[in-house]
């Protein structure tokens, strides 16, 4: 049978298989599995058929521990069910996993493996995940490329189904999961042929039914437990050959055949390495080259590696091995060894004690790879294998990096390569949004599908979310490709951005006769000396070709703006030549009629005349023989940046990372603050310019800024001599604070993004021009130096003293300095307004407990963060712990804190006498309620200490407590406790956690960013999406309403719960945010925060959240318990009506409007019913204000 | 009373249509116009920018934001079948057909030529029984004469009379040159009927924000003027079905449309004001009105008042503009 070859992703393969296999599908969205899950729920809104002509149930749970149990109902009700997931998501899921494997139930979970949170977070690629699952039961089966993920997907399934354990079938995050790759695809038939009917009757007849009723799930004590878990070992024993047994048929099937452990090498190996995963895809490349040099090398890729099979292990090895390399993606630390390099020291050690091993006792070596998708190269295999060569070979190493604390790394040539000549290399640069990335998944589609080559495809991103690089590497040629890692002999490099020549020396991995293709608004004469000095020289020395073309102008021209995805990918097989070019530009415009066919005819268009206008544009440039540029890469860091920061961080921002040495690296995850403004990104095109005669000095700008990157300043008038030339400042208007006062408004056009939030905002309008406002847009290049060292003329003015602003004011408040600033936010992000402003208002007093997201990523994803600190040092104390446990991580802060607290209270009271009884007093009787509270508090603790340091030097005999009470001094001032996340987290997978610290009635606040969809992961949807919006896994559009948080939380009487939108009343988010912090007790604000998830236009989202409000979706209000102890209403609704349709406000949204396109009916149903929620929402609302208080 | 007409072709009921505008995009409401006597309905229309504008829309927030991220390489759930085109439109002519009796006049304001075309096709295959050409344009471009402006529009009705057996009116606005060159010009070019006038959007300005806003006014009785004058002008004088609309707000302004030449008369704002059973009120009048004034049928009076049949058709030209003057006085 010939099988049609398809070129996807490993996550698609496995996806493919389980929708086709199984019944009902529970899924909860975590990467890099996400993508499993959101394939099924589009399959089944589409309602495409499983094998047995049904569509499967597709449903999404709260977290990963929920679908972990909605999967261990649905089998015990004997449905064949699967799921997805990876890391954390896979530690949630545990718990079941023991119950499904104890009761022997077949279900396969798929799980692209994924490195678990410790020191830090890591959503790339490792085994760490899979490797805490294996006391669980379940077996696991191990897939190292996307066509094993295919195939290995449909014989777990059918294992599972005979063997009656549970499968985990995994496959490495990222480098399988997200790398598309020209595969064979399984027919319907062989899915069929595969898992039987009989299968299915025997799994469907063990359910729970009361029409045959039975007891599952029992407690058992000490008498019977044991034997009672000592049953299952038959159905252990068997297991290993049902799978082989599978995998026979499987090959009967396809003609590819697996085993339990596949050798691939020398028939005489001595140095045999171990391992498993898409590693070993590369390692197999290595023993090919090796081999080809004479070397006695081999390699075991182990596929079933729970139940470990001893035997099949043992006569898997060649008889002639002396010693094994056993390679483990996963660190136990403090284990003997990590966990497969156990299992073979143990395989071998019994059998050589029974006397059966078939060849004299090997070395036996352990090392540890690739940990969070660290490359692992030919090169370090070749390391590897050279290592086991040595006398004493190294034990417990580690390959890849440069271990220089423990000495456990092994050396490697990064020079060592084994690339086939015949197979093409190539390496483009993009930005996030031009869709270079989805081009060339396209390109690699038609090469895959149009041609006999083979065709892989793997995409880098760096972690920001606003003006992210990506590095697309692409391999194509007539041999089967192994290579799992990273292009460096590209033949072709493109680079769709030139600003990115100034910051990476993209050239370095081009080989000798490579070609360059560069998208730049340079003419051909000026090209040339366009070039930063190490490009030219590359292009000189290494004989390139240079081609280039100005995508930008074409895109213009046909009406794409700024994507240059279609031109950039004619311009690449133009010319690379992989095709003939008349084909190619057939194949190109049929891919784009299959990308864009469903969004209208006119994009389709725009992409045809793009293609056909391309090739006129598109120049060869003949390269000179000489250099002339004499422009260097730019430092990655100022000069004058810390130590640490020019060691570490500024290395990261290079692109160097991976040669950081572990002696450089924090011990315990600790990093720095406030390092964002060392790393100027210099992304927006255009900056915002202040006309100050224009400007009305409201400072609206400045709070809705979501890089902190536009900012206001009063001080004395004066202090701008020796600014520089350009440097503008005027008279305060307010005479609040005096006569004398001059006021600067002043942006960071390094850091800022370009988003035109603060431009939308601007009430002020220029009299002559009304399209002019008080501030406005303009190029950042002309004026880039100019307003940098104005930034910095800025930043040395002394920041207004805040005990006398009144902060509860817009305005005023807005002259508190930011302690988050210059974050990787999205441009135009509507969550970190919000997150500024409470490091505005309390930062300097500030613990921060951040739930998973994108709060955590923007917030602490390094290389830099953008908390940061002030001139006194203090600054917002930060942490993420998961995503889950949120709540319960910030309330752990606070009981520590007011322990803390009490504690030195009682030892000032104890110690009163020593020193002074007014201090005591004053210091344990604070206020703290405003600015001035908190600094006459910390002036307080000033002088405690310093008399602490008198009594110490003088010898008191209170030693002890005086030492105790200087480390809890600090703690006497006010510290507030902030616990962050998005609606993800607050609604869905830590509501449980939430909802018990609101119940507890200790001083925390919490702030919800509501963004009514999981941003982070990529918009799926949340018990906060509403009603008729489209998110991943609610295709079809929501059809149930939104989750009211606020009312559930005010059920408790005691919290304090707001709803705010700075877009629809910024003085009331202002109000609201003081206010919820006074509160001493526990406070919720859930506030609205457009999102990029939302399909709207960034730069106008404040007006977004005005329409919400408007139409009465989102209400104002708070809920003030103090307000009920003055014999009040506590419950204050602050919107002003329902103003305009509900429709009207949902449809400026592509997340609403995208349903009238795809379900027409279904979308008129959803936006009525929606409309009913939220007018018997808001009545409900206007009800309980118009309530009279008791 | 004999009300009948014939317009584009159809023979109606009576000379009352409810004009293209926001009422008969909901299907109820346009039961509830069969209800209250109205003969036909002109539907809104189908803007061709409108559907590229919003497919080009979902198209950017769907695209900009895709494959910029590891965690998130898109950000929708993006469906395989997707009705980017004028599938609504499309769908919402055939419920008319199904549900209702009226005969269906669709409207369509095109931007290419293609576009004109493809969807008066498209149109034609759904089912409608006419086709009202709603050439919407604001003449700004510097560079184009009132002589390339009065091509496009005749180029458009040739492209459209070549592709659709439909019946085809124009909507025109005022502002020609030669109004009277214009209407027979389209009459060559394949129009069967014109409606007189088009009704141009004046925008206004918010002082309070410095922005220009589309404040949209209804029509009031003053406007009906404009069309009369043509309508009288043109009646019996070019070959194709004249249908009056603007200001149009009861059975009188609808006997001096008929007696100026009109076959039908288009109303909306009278409609938004009063509600849909204006219609029932303004039938139940006319006959009133023409009992009466013992009229037998409407075709007895139609044109009566027109250039053509009037006493002194100097009335109806310029020559008589000092004369208006001095009556204001």
């Amino acid at each position: 049978m010939i099988r049609k070859k398809v070129t996807i992703d490993g996550n698609e393969a496995a996806a493919y298989v389980a929708f086709r296999t199984n019944e009902v599908i529970a899924i909860y969205p975590i990467t890099p599995s996400s993508n499993m899950g959101e394939w099924c729920d589009a399959w089944a809104a589409e309602n495409k058929k499983n094998i047995w002509g049904e569509t499967p149930s597709v449903a999404e749970l709260q977290s990963e521990g929920g679908a972990s149990g909605a999967v261990h109902g649905a089998l015990q009700t004997g449905a064949l069910t699967t799921t997805f997931t990876a890391s954390q998501g896979l530690l949630l899921m545990i718990p079941n996993m023991f119950k499904i494997a104890g009761e022997l139930t077949s279900t396969v979970f798929h799980v692209s493996a994924r490195a678990i949170a410790a020191q830090a977070l890591s959503i790339f690629g490792d085994h760490s995940d899979v490797m805490s699952t294996r006391s669980t039961g379940f077996a696991m089966l191990s897939s190292n490329s996307v066509q094993e993920v295919m195939d290995f997907a449909l014989i777990s399934q059918a294992a599972t189904l005979e063997a009656r354990v549970p499968f985990l079938h995994f496959f490495d995050g990222f480098r399988t999961s997200h790398e598309v790759m020209k595969i064979e695809q399984l027919t319907e038939d062989d899915m069929r042929a595969m898992v039987t009917d009989e299968m299915v009757f025997a799994h469907r007849q063990r359910a729970l039914t009361p029409d045959a009723p039975v007891l599952r799930g029992t407690a058992q004590n000490p008498d019977v437990y044991f034997q009672g878990r000592e049953t299952v070992n038959p159905f252990y024993n068997v297991c290993p050959d049902i799978v082989q047994a599978q995998m026979d048929k499987f090959a009967q099937l396809t003609g590819r055949q697996y085993h339990l452990f596949d050798y691939f090498g020398a028939p005489d190996a001595e140095r045999v390495v171990i391992m498993m995963g898409s590693g070993a895809e590369a390692a197999e490349e290595t023993v090919e080259y090796l081999m080809a040099q004479g070397e006695k090398v081999g390699l075991l890729k182990v596929h079933l590696y729970r139940p470990f099979s001893i035997n099949h292990f043992i006569d898997a090895l060649p008889k002639t091995v002396k010693i094994l390399s056993i390679l483990d993606r996963t660190k136990e630390p403090g284990a003997a060894g990590e966990p497969l390099y156990l299992d073979v020291v143990n395989a071998i050690s019994e059998r050589y004690n029974e006397g059966t091993l078939p060849f004299a006792y090997p070395k036996i070596v352990g090392g540890r790879y690739g940990l969070s998708s660290k490359e692992f190269t030919p090169a370090m295999i070749k390391a590897v294998y050279d290592e086991a060569k040595k006398d004493k070979p190294k034990n417990h190493y580690t390959v890849g990096i440069n271990d220089d604390v423990t000495h456990s790394s092994l050396e490697f040539d990064p020079n060592f390569s084994v690339e086939d000549p015949s197979t093409f290399c190539g390496m483009f640069y993009g930005l996030g949004a031009d869709g270079t990335v989805g081009a060339n998944k396209n390109s690699i589609k038609i090469i895959g599908e149009g041609t006999d080559f083979y065709a892989q495809g793997y995409f880098v991103y760096d972690s920001k979310k606003s003006g992210s690089t990506t590095v697309s590497h692409l391999r194509f040629g007539p041999k089967k490709l192994r290579s799992t890692y990273l292009v460096n002999r590209a033949q072709f490099i493109a680079c769709h951005v030139q600003v990115f020549l100034e910051k990476m020396d993209m050239l370095k991995d081009a080989v000798e006769g490579a070609t360059f293709l560069l998208n730049t608004k340079a003419t051909k004469d000026d090209v040339w000396n366009s070039l930063p000095m190490t490009v030219q020289k590359d292009l000189i020395q290494k004989k390139m070709k240079f081609y280039i073309i100005d995508a930008y102008k074409v895109a213009d021209e046909v009406g794409l703006g700024g994507r240059i995805n279609s031109i950039m990918q004619t311009c690449f097989f133009a010319i690379s030549k992989i095709l003939p070019k008349e084909e190619a530009i057939g194949m190109i415009k049929t891919a784009i009629k299959k990308t864009y066919g469903a969004k209208g005819d006119k994009i389709v268009q725009m992409n045809f005349d793009a293609v056909d206008k391309t090739l006129a544009n598109l120049f060869e440039i003949e390269v000179p023989a000489e250099v002339t540029s004499t422009t260097v890469l730019k430092p990655f860091v100022p000069a004058e940046a810390p130590e640490f920061i020019q060691e570490v961080t500024g290395q990261i921002i290079g692109g160097f990372g991976d040669s950081i040495p572990v002696s450089k690296m924090p011990i315990d995850g600790t990093y720095p603050t406030d390092t964002a403004k060392w790393e100027k990104r210099n992304i927006a095109l255009e900056v915002p310019v202040w006309d100050p005669a224009v400007c009305i000095q409201c400072n609206k700008c400045v709070l809705v800024c979501p890089h902190a990157a536009i900012r206001a300043k009063i001080y004395d008038e004066g202090l701008t001599s020796g600014a520089p030339a350009t440097f503008k400042a005027v008279k305060f208007k307010a005479k609040d604070f005096g006569d004398n006062l001059s006021y600067s408004l002043q942006v960071a056009v390094e850091d800022c993004t370009g988003c035109g939030l603060c431009v939308d905002v601007c009430p002020a309008k220029n009299k002559q021009e009304t399209r002019l406002k008080a501030i406005n847009m303009a190029d950042q290049l002309p004026i880039r130096e100019s307003e940098a060292a104005n930034w910095e003329f800025f930043l040395n003015l002394p920041e207004f003293d805040r005990t006398k602003l009144n902060v509860g004011a817009v305005k005023d408040s807005q002259f508190l300095q930011p302690l988050f600033e210059f974050s990787g936010a999205c441009s135009g992000c509507g969550e970190t307004p919000y997150v500024k402003l409470v490091s505005q208002l309390f930062g300097d007093r500030a613990i921060v407990a951040n739930a998973t997201g994108c709060s955590s990523i923007y917030g602490g994803n390094l290389p830099t963060t953008p908390w940061a600190k002030n001139k006194d040092g203090r600054g917002p104390a930060w942490s993420n712990s998961l995503f889950e446990d949120n709540a319960e991580f910030g309330f752990g802060f606070r009981l520590a804190i007011d322990k803390h607290n009490e504690q030195a209270k009682t030892i000032l009271m104890k110690l009163s006498a020593e020193l002074g009884d007014r201090l005591v007093l004053d210091l344990v009787n604070a206020q703290q309620i405003d600015e001035a509270g908190i600094y006459e508090q910390r002036q307080r603790v000033v002088a405690l200490k310093s008399k602490i340091e008198e009594l110490l030097q003088a010898g008191s005999d209170k030693k002890a407590d005086l030492e105790h009470l200087l480390s809890l001094a600090d703690y006497l001032v006010k510290k507030s406790v902030w616990i962050m996340g998005g609606d993800g987290w607050a609604y869905d997978i830590g509501y449980g956690g939430l909802d018990h610290v609101l119940a507890s009635g200790k001083n925390v606040n919490v702030l919800v960013l509501d963004t009514e969809v999981y941003s982070n992961t990529g918009g799926q949807c949340s018990k906060s999406t509403p009603r008729g919006a489209v998110a991943k896994f609610a295709a079809g559009g929501k059809p149930m309403g939104k989750k009211d948080l606020g009312l559930m939380a005010m059920t408790y009487g005691n919290v304090y719960v707001a709803k705010v939108a700075m877009g629809a009343n910024d003085a009331h988010t202002v109000k609201t945010f003081l206010e919820a912090e006074a509160y001493d007790g526990p406070s919720l604000i859930i506030a609205y925060s457009h999102c990029i998830a939302h399909g709207i236009n960034m730069e106008t989202g404040m007006k977004n959240q005005k329409a919400a409000v408007d139409s009465g979706h989102w209400q104002l209000y708070r809920y003030n318990p103090d307000t009920a102890r003055e014999g009040k209403n506590p419950f204050r609704l602050d919107s002003k009506g329902i103003k305009i349709p509900f429709k009207d406000y949902a449809y400026l949204e592509t997340r609403y409007k995208m349903l009238t396109k795809s379900h027409p009916e279904m979308a008129a149903r959803l936006i009525e019913e929606a409309q009913k929620d939220v007018t018997d929402r808001y009545k409900m609302y206007e009800q309980m204000a118009s309530d009279k208080a008791e | 009373m004999d009300l009948k007409t014939k317009y584009l072709g159809l023979e109606l009921k009576n000379p009352i249509i409810p004009s293209a505008g926001p009422l008969s995009a909901d299907i109820n409401t346009i039961k509830q116009m069969e209800d209250a006597g109205a003969a036909a309905v002109v539907l809104y229309s189908l803007f061709e920018e409108q559907i590229e504008h919003e497919a080009l829309e979902i198209y950017h927030h769907t695209s900009k934001v895709a494959d910029s991220s590891a965690e998130a390489t898109s950000y929708f759930a993006e469906p395989i079948d997707y009705k980017a085109g004028p599938e609504d439109y499309l769908k919402h002519i055939q419920k008319i057909k199904e549900t209702t009796n009226l005969p269906v006049i669709a409207s369509l304001n095109g931007k290419s030529l293609g576009g004109w075309t493809e969807y008066a096709k498209q149109i034609q295959q759904a089912g409608a029984d006419a086709l009202e050409l709603n050439i919407y344009r604001l003449a700004t471009d510097f560079n184009q004469s009132s002589l390339d402006i009065e091509k496009t529009y005749l180029d458009i009705v040739r492209a459209v009379r070549n592709e659709v057996t439909l019946p085809i009116s124009v909507k025109l606005g005022p502002f020609f040159s030669s109004v009277a060159w214009m209407a027979k010009e389209l009459e060559k070019a394949g129009a069967n009927g014109l409606v007189l006038f088009n009704r141009f959007y004046q925008p206004d300005i918010d002082l309070d924000t410095l922005e220009v806003v589309p404040n949209v006014l209804l029509s009031t009785p003053m406007a009906m003027r404009l069309p009369l004058r043509w309508i009288a002008m043109l009646y019996g004088r070019v070959n194709v079905d004249l249908a009056a609309t603007s200001g149009i707000y009861n059975e009188k302004d609808v006997v001096k449309m008929v007696m100026a030449g009109a076959q039908v008369t288009q109303v909306l704002s009278c409609l938004l004001k009063f509600g849909v059973g204006h219609i029932a009120d303004m039938l139940t009048r006319l006959n009133y009105w023409l009992e009466a004034n013992e009229y037998e049928s409407l075709d007895q009076m139609r044109g009566s008042m027109s250039y053509k049949n009037v006493a002194d058709p100097a009335q109806f030209e310029r020559a008589n503009y000092m004369k208006v003057l001095h009556s204001y006085k």
